[in-house]
């Protein structure tokens, strides 16, 4: 879901897409985790558009970023606020054309949008998980979303795309599966956090576990730790944003009055404007969710994991195509981050597109209408198809 | 496509792995990937440009020239391609070397100053000549090097490398047309094109 979505203004749609649901790693064959404990059975809720062609090979996986899920595109029904979430760039005769390619998006591991987290019910104890779920990885969201498509019978992938924590585990897709995967888009993303990313996570988890109703993860059953996942989002949104952005949406303007309250209400719009974003966030959110996701994009470290420290090493066991976008004004993944990514790849003899757009809406500006990127998508995803093709 | 990308287009054989620096558009590019089968890479600086060909179905990379041909492994490349685009480089003898470790071999264009044209705007004007090929002022140009084709010749004589092929030319008409000048080449060309290798 995102905060920036809405109606297409040409009514240009895929439609009505319905949420579906696979369950893998069922006991006794429950999934290894990289924690080293086993989880099962596992639920993914997924989506597909466009159809699946003869051969198969018009596969593109879209992969969510942190509260995102597999809603990308299209409506459950007529009177639906607002569609998918990137349904700006996904539908007939858009930057990813339905027309043409066949779109599978799943909601990650450890989110709560219908796959399996923290608030699933743990068949052991009959109780939702809370803190007995284990603490899971981007590699092994990226082991389920595997189960999810070999349960499709999808061998080939023409494209992975993802932004932000959905391009690392679209790294992840590339070096771990070479074979299958023709062609990664990582938008806005980082082969690893900075310690500027992970201070602001640690700061949204502190707030979280600092709300007395938070109860060490158990409040399913009582209030739930509102105030906190409403004042981690609201540092999310911060870094989600730029200072020239907000400079420009909300400078010092007041909320609806011309002084100061000389209170601790919301005064500036800036301050309304969190407030609003975080009372949101709850309603759709699980605050456990948040703690897991946000410390597996904290450990995800592609270097670490795949070359043995070397970014060189990690993007030698792919083959696949790249084309790496990043934006002027995001800080939470700036543009050195991308450059390191692409840098790494050429040593590789890969074949790597990059731009920088300039843009001024921070790390967002990947989800937000934007022609250039949509041309880029488009352009980079035809000769991928071509190619493949030939 | 201009004329001296016509000629450069000629000399590259057919399915050669090609990086084109300061690819602009990616006319280059995009004639060598269709007409000559090649597997062709750019990179440029300009995000418009950078945007422009990745729509357009080309591998580009949003890049400084100078620091992007570091990260290739040797001999990545059949051609290295810098076309006008050398009397913009702060350091082209260190260019020039990078581009032939990646690449095979490399060409070069350059508008040629000591076209008779020039010559006289300064001779009998006085003022710092001002071109078809250069139309900068002084004070506003980004050709930071003034370049002749003898002393190009000497250059890469003097950095130790090899000329395999080269080909003055004069164009008109927006540049689509021209020919080569053979007679008094350092005079009349407007434009120097050089294959170089590095001798081995």
């Amino acid at each position: 879901m995102s905060e920036y979505i809405e109606h297409d203004r040409d009514k240009n749609s895929v439609g009505f897409v319905e949420k579906k649901f696979f369950t893998c790693a069922e006991s006794p064959a429950e999934m290894i985790l990289e924690c080293g404990e086993r989880l099962g059975p596992i639920t993914l809720a997924y989506e597909t558009c466009g159809s699946l062609n003869a051969d198969k090979s018009n596969v593109i996986l879209i992969l969510h970023a942190l509260s995102g899920d597999s809603h990308v595109a299209g409506y459950y029904r007529e009177d639906d606020e607002k569609p998918g979430w990137w349904d700006n760039m996904v539908g007939p005769g858009k930057g990813i054309d339905t027309n043409r390619y066949f779109i599978v998006c799943s909601n990650i591991l450890g989110s709560c949008m219908g796959s399996t987290g923290p608030c699933t019910i743990n068949p052991k104890t009959v109780l939702p998980y809370g803190l007995d779920f284990p603490v899971v990885t981007i590699g092994d969201m990226v082991t389920a979303q595997k189960a999810l498509l070999d349960h499709l019978g999808i061998k080939k992938l023409l494209a992975v795309v993802g932004g932000s924590i959905g391009g690392m585990q679209l790294l992840e897709w590339c070096v771990r599966y070479p074979d299958m995967v023709t062609a990664g888009i990582p938008l806005a993303t980082t082969t690893r956090h900075s310690a500027l990313a992970i201070a602001f996570n640690e700061v949204g988890r502190q707030a979280i576990m600092a709300d007395p109703k938070w109860n060490n993860g158990n409040y399913y059953f009582g209030p739930k730790p509102d105030l906190g996942l409403a004042v981690a989002r609201m540092i999310g949104h911060i870094t989600y944003l730029s200072d020239e952005s907000m400079r420009l949406k909300f400078g010092r303007r007041l909320q609806d009055k011309s002084d100061f309250s000389f209170n601790f209400d919301a005064d500036f719009q800036v301050e309304s404007y969190l407030r609003y974003q975080g009372k949101k966030f709850v309603e759709r959110f699980d605050a456990n969710s948040f703690l897991y996701i946000t410390k597996a994009a904290d450990y995800y470290d592609i270097r670490r994991q795949h070359g043995s420290g070397s970014a060189v090493k990690a993007f030698s066991k792919t083959r696949a195509k790249f084309l790496v976008v990043s934006f002027t004004s995001d800080w939470l993944y700036p543009t050195y981050q991308s450059r390191a990514m692409v840098k790494a790849m050429k040593k590789n003899g890969l074949d790597v597109s990059f731009c920088e757009i300039e843009a001024e809406w921070g790390h967002d500006a990947f989800l937000l209408s934007n022609e250039r990127l949509t041309g880029l998508i488009r352009g980079f995803l035809e000769r991928v198809y071509n190619e493949s093709c030939k | 496509m201009r004329y001296d990308l016509q000629i450069i287009a000629s000399w590259i054989e057919p399915g050669s792995r090609v990086l084109d620096l300061g690819c602009g558009e990616g006319n280059l590019l995009k004639f060598l990937i269709t007409q000559k089968q090649a597997a062709g890479t750019g990179i440029e600086r300009n995000e418009a440009k950078v945007a422009d060909c990745i729509a357009k179905g080309l591998s580009v990379l949003q890049g400084d020239i100078n620091e992007e041909v570091l990260d290739y492994p040797d001999d990545t490349f059949d051609y290295v391609i810098l076309s006008q685009t050398l009397q913009q480089v702060y350091e082209p003898d260190t260019l020039i070397r990078y581009m032939l470790r990646i690449g095979q071999k490399g060409i070069v264009s350059f508008p040629n100053f000591s076209h008779w044209g020039p010559r006289l705007q300064l001779l009998l004007s006085g003022y710092a000549p001002v071109t078809k090929q250069l139309p900068y002022e002084w004070y506003n140009t980004p050709n930071i090097r003034v370049i002749t084709i003898k002393d190009f010749r000497k250059f890469i004589q003097q950095v130790g490398f090899n000329i395999l092929k080269e080909v003055a030319i004069d164009t008109h008409s927006e540049d689509r047309y021209g020919k080569a000048i053979k007679v008094f080449p350092n005079l009349r060309a407007t434009y120097g094109i050089f294959l170089i290798g590095n001798g081995k």
